[in-house]
């Protein structure tokens, strides 16, 4: 499971997590996000500016 | 005086002091206005005291605008942080909250009870629709955070100017399509402000409605399900609306509608002003270039900021629309002639607006009018004027 970063205001979509209120359940995948899906905080931001983001050392396998 | 000041202060270690951290209290003051001026009409008997805030925001702030003048201060990158976490700013402006409540009840109160004959009824209308703009500026404020509680008080701060489709319509349909052709609450080059309130209010409702029916269908939803949050805040609206209705009766009809269409008058014109003729230029992908402070006319009057929480520092803002009212800065932007409760005077005159924007909006663009947000059906006209016919 990815984590993906709105690059403007740091907004975090975790495909494990998912974001319930914008409609996506736990463990929908970014590629399964609506291409025109615009940052849900700030809105500055499309989904192709979004930043994938390393997994942290202590969780990588 | 100044013999007497200090002179270490330069070697000392300096925190950050907001020294506007204590005017901050002036909306809340603004936000209870209408009940200052009705109280006051009644111990003195003066109906004059009704029209107490809407002369505050006509008059008197234009005015102390033109006395105070500009605020060019910006708190130090080091201090945004620590502003920003300060919990007693949020506290400020969720204590408005409760106060839009109070205005919005006292003034139906007293148009009802009150026996003020047209101009006192009028008066205190107007003063409500004020503190109705100011509501909506609130919950502008506190809609663009992310936490449920901030999204749930921003629905109801929103239900008492009956505008409970702001947050959506706001956040995800003006913020990502702002200063391009296909916002409606972006105005443009030629457009009149009457024009504009036309395209403006039913295109909001109508982006608002689709986006949340688009939100609400990938939660497989129907756009009328109870987690409608349009619905949600409308609802209040009604409880509100019908008890007054109720309990004062057909007299408070008047006041219901004049407050609630001229406090979105308040919204119309705001929108009005922040982005006229301004448009994010199209990039070789097709997409619009990325909103950027150039984007937004600033006004960086202290007191009417004071007012309206930073809204007029509106570049900072659309370049980091979660930041905090008390941390917006003021950079390199294009700049409105006056502060809102000025401008707001000026759009009123169609004429006036243009022959100060027009110039203003040029420069912005090193005068080439092919860049510029052009009215459509102006479009030949304004092309020829500037020397582009046929561009």
């Amino acid at each position: 499971m990815a984590r993906y970063q709105c690059p403007g205001c740091g907004y975090v979509y975790d495909e494990s997590a998912g974001d319930e209120h914008e409609g996506f359940p736990p463990g929908t995948l970014w590629s399964k996000v609506p291409d025109d899906w615009a940052c849900a905080d700030c809105a500055v931001r499309d989904k192709v500016d979004f930043v994938k983001l390393e997994p942290p050392p202590a969780e990588s396998r | 005086m100044s013999s007497t000041m200090p002179t270490t202060s330069a070697s000392e270690p300096t925190t950050y002091r907001d020294s506007k951290r204590y005017w901050w209290w002036l909306p809340l003051f603004v936000a209870v206005s209408p009940t200052i001026g009705i109280w006051l009409a009644k111990t003195t008997g003066q109906i004059g005291w009704t029209w107490f805030t809407p002369f505050l925001w006509y008059v008197f702030l234009p005015i102390a605008d033109a006395l105070v003048g500009r605020d060019e201060s910006n708190p130090p990158d080091a201090a945004v942080p620590g502003l920003e976490a300060d919990g007693y700013y949020k506290a400020l402006a969720y204590l408005s909250v409760p106060l839009f409540y109070v205005s919005w009840i006292v003034g139906a109160w007293a148009v009802s009870t009150q026996h003020y004959g047209w101009i006192g009824y009028l008066g205190v209308s107007l003063g409500v629709s004020l503190t109705n703009g100011l509501a909506l500026v609130v919950g502008h404020e506190i809609g663009h955070k992310n936490t449920r509680f901030e999204k749930r008080l921003a629905q109801i701060v929103l239900a008492v100017p009956a505008y409970g489709h702001f947050s959506a319509e706001h956040n995800r349909g003006h913020h990502k399509d702002v200063a391009t052709p296909d916002d409606p609450a972006t105005s443009r080059f030629g457009e009149t402000l009457y024009e504009f309130v036309q395209r403006e209010i039913p295109g909001a409702m109508k982006r608002a409605w689709h986006d949340e029916k688009v939100r609400l269908a990938r939660q497989g939803r129907s756009v009328f399900s109870f987690k409608n949050e349009l619905l949600q805040s409308f609802a209040i609206t009604l409880v509100l609306y019908g008890a007054a209705l109720a309990f004062f009766g057909p007299i408070v009809i008047p006041f219901i509608v004049i407050s609630t269409f001229w406090g979105w008058q308040f919204l119309s014109t705001s929108n009005y002003i922040e982005h006229y003729g301004l448009l994010r230029q199209k990039l070789p992908d097709g997409r619009y270039e990325r909103c950027r402070p150039e984007h937004s006319w600033n006004a960086n009057h202290l007191i009417s900021n004071l007012m309206l929480y930073h809204l007029q520092r509106h570049s900072d803002h659309h370049a980091r629309p979660t930041r905090c009212y008390q941390a917006l800065r003021t950079d390199r932007a294009p700049e409105l002639p006056g502060g809102y409760p000025l401008c707001f005077t000026l759009a009123y005159f169609p004429p006036l607006w243009r022959a100060l924007m027009d110039p203003r909006v040029l420069a912005v663009y090193g005068g080439d009018i092919t860049k510029v947000n052009i009215q459509p059906s102006k479009r030949q006209k304004i092309l020829a004027r500037y020397g582009k016919a046929g561009a």
